[in-house]
């Protein structure tokens, strides 16, 4: 089972991202499961959301705290919430920053593979909004084979409508631009 | 053939409802409330189900449209949550002593004080004994096949009372999961039309909910009392035929691994799939350690629970609510009182866990099972305590 724990702002559609990535992992034939960190929804507040997917029915009902991957879709974040708590040794950091994951590496001191992306340009770029859920699930996916890329799309033509086109395009463009460095390296 | 799609459980139940094809649904459409009724009004709207949605003030109206609206033979459904459900709980009471069936899912949260919008079993607790037929549900399969199964058991001429499902607030209604939807015809072929006995039409006049004078309130409340008592076997009827149709078959209770249980967890709701991996994790040690989850909550399966414990030697009851100045949770009194008649019964402990929305993790049961054995004697503590 995979889980995946992502750290975002609200309004920025962290939960929207959950909620995609076990849509796209059902419509797979694999079992998902998405939630929000429950509470008052605030614009702007820190906020958490989960996904776990596995081959099996999934029975746990509880929050996330050894994730295998984190999600950081607002950069200003990592900077105010610990991020990588509970994260596992061998998991993956995936995070929207202007900055290389070297930078990144050495300024948060993060032991982990890391993945990063500009994703706050790709989203000004692609849908003029710093809106970033769905062009971090491109550097989800890049960092980690979760689900077919293919199998993402649908999910989002549902959710987006006539916008889903220009949230494919930063989907694509993040996956193409996300960079990877490994544990260690 | 049934399809399976990713869907929140809550937009899954109100799917269901339209399937079941409501008549009327009316709601309070503002905090405590789900997407369920949300979702609803969007059907309505839309089209796609043909239904008076009726949005008002406040609970107490809610329950009563339903009241009006069952008396008058239409198939009703409502949806409410912790201290909207206390609004509305006069009517509660009088629509199950009316005898009007309808479907309320009620989405279970805590009730104030502290401020708290998020998930126990408070709400429910303080309308155990309002007399309609509750259940709590496990996951959002569950949810979404009670809706039918729900309307048809209160509507059934051997039933006629209502029927309440509990959900747990936010970790089964804002979840996204995998769920079986049903064919439309074999939703018709489970769930015939509301045919009432009595409604209340002005070419046909008939009188519900006299005046009860001490001469004839006791027969009232004995022959409800009765009524009530005599429902278990239409439900088991209900859940075998929703069985056959569906492969998915229901019953008051599910045990898991309790063979040569010398332990046994209970627990209601969706805690439930949490504690078997605990259970799982016991097993590994050679702890003989079972789980027993209480589906059927009114009429409480007694003979059912007896039989599940019957190698016990402990049981560990996981409440979600408090009983103030009581023999522990509300869960505890009954399965102390299910057990009392039998000539060697296990020791009951019991804790009172989730409170609030607090988060229960696998390895809370085996720590709580770990305390249970070592600490003799029956008690109840709250658990997770921050000290």
């Amino acid at each position: 089972m995979a889980e995946i724990r992502f750290h975002g702002r609200g309004g920025q559609g962290a939960v929207t991202s959950a909620e995609l990535l076990a849509l796209a992992a059902i419509n797979e034939g694999k079992y998902a499961q998405a939630f929000p960190s429950f509470g008052p929804e605030r614009r702007g507040a820190p906020v958490v959301a989960f996904c776990r997917i596995s081959d099996e029915k999934i029975k746990i009902r509880a929050a996330i705290y050894q994730p295998d991957i984190v999600l950081v879709l607002d950069p200003s974040i990592l900077r105010l919430v610990d991020v990588g708590n509970g994260l596992k040794g061998d998991g993956t950091l995936v995070t929207n920053t202007r900055f290389s994951p070297e930078e990144i590496k050495d300024e948060l001191g993060i032991q982990t593979r890391l993945a990063t992306v500009d994703a706050t340009k790709i989203a000004r770029e692609e849908l003029g909004l710093p809106i970033t859920n769905t062009t971090m699930l491109g550097a989800l996916l890049r960092a980690a084979h979760l689900v077919d890329k293919e199998s993402v799309i649908e999910p989002l033509k549902d959710r987006f409508g006539r916008l889903a086109e220009r949230n494919i395009k930063a989907f694509e463009r993040a996956y193409n631009e996300t960079r990877i460095l490994e544990q260690g390296g | 053939m049934a399809t399976r799609v990713g869907m929140e459980v809550s937009i899954a139940a109100a799917e269901a409802v339209k399937q079941a094809n409501a008549d009327i649904i009316a709601a309070y459409p503002i905090t405590p409330q789900t997407h369920i009724v949300e979702h609803l009004s969007e059907l309505v709207n839309d089209g796609e189900l043909d239904a008076e949605f009726i949005p008002v003030e406040s609970e107490h109206s809610a329950m009563s449209v339903c009241a009006g609206s069952s008396a008058a033979g239409a198939r009703t459904f409502t949806c409410t949550s912790s201290q909207g459900l206390i609004l509305m709980s006069e009517i509660v009471y009088a629509v199950a002593s009316l005898r009007l069936p309808m479907l309320m899912i009620l989405a279970n949260r805590s009730l104030n004080s502290p401020l708290s919008i998020w998930n126990d079993h408070s709400d429910v607790m303080s309308v155990r004994d309002c007399g309609w037929i509750q259940v709590f549900m496990e996951n959002g399969q569950e949810v979404y096949d009670h809706v039918f199964i729900g309307f048809r058991v209160a509507e059934d001429r051997n039933v006629i009372i209502p029927f309440m499902m509990n959900i747990d607030g936010f970790m089964l209604t804002h979840v996204i999961e995998p769920i079986g939807l049903l064919e439309q015809e074999v939703v018709d072929r489970y769930l015939p039309p509301f045919q009432p006995l009595y409604r209340l039409h002005p070419n046909n006049p008939v009188t519900m909910g006299a005046f009860g004078p001490p001469i004839l309130f006791t027969e009232a409340k004995k022959a409800q009392d009765e009524a009530f008592n005599k429902t278990m076997p239409h439900i088991i009827k209900a859940w075998q035929e929703f069985g056959d149709l569906t492969g998915r078959y229901y019953h008051p209770i599910e045990t898991y691994r309790t063979d040569e249980a010398k332990i046994v967890i209970i627990t209601q709701g969706s805690l439930g799939e949490t504690a078997s991996i605990g259970i799982d994790m016991m097993r590994e040690e050679k702890e003989p350690v079972g789980l027993v989850k209480i589906r059927l909550w009114r009429p409480f399966p007694f003979a059912e629970l007896r039989e599940a414990v019957k190698e016990a030697e402990l049981v560990v009851v996981m409440d979600r609510a408090i009983s103030y100045g009581g023999p522990g949770g509300p869960l505890a009194g009954e399965v102390r009182s299910a057990l009392y008649p039998q000539e060697s019964r296990p020791r009951v402990a019991n804790f009172i866990i989730g409170l609030g929305g607090r988060d229960v993790a696998p390895e809370d049961f085996v720590q709580m099972v770990q305390q249970a054995k070592a600490q003799p004697g029956e008690w109840y503590e709250i658990y997770g305590v921050r000290e």
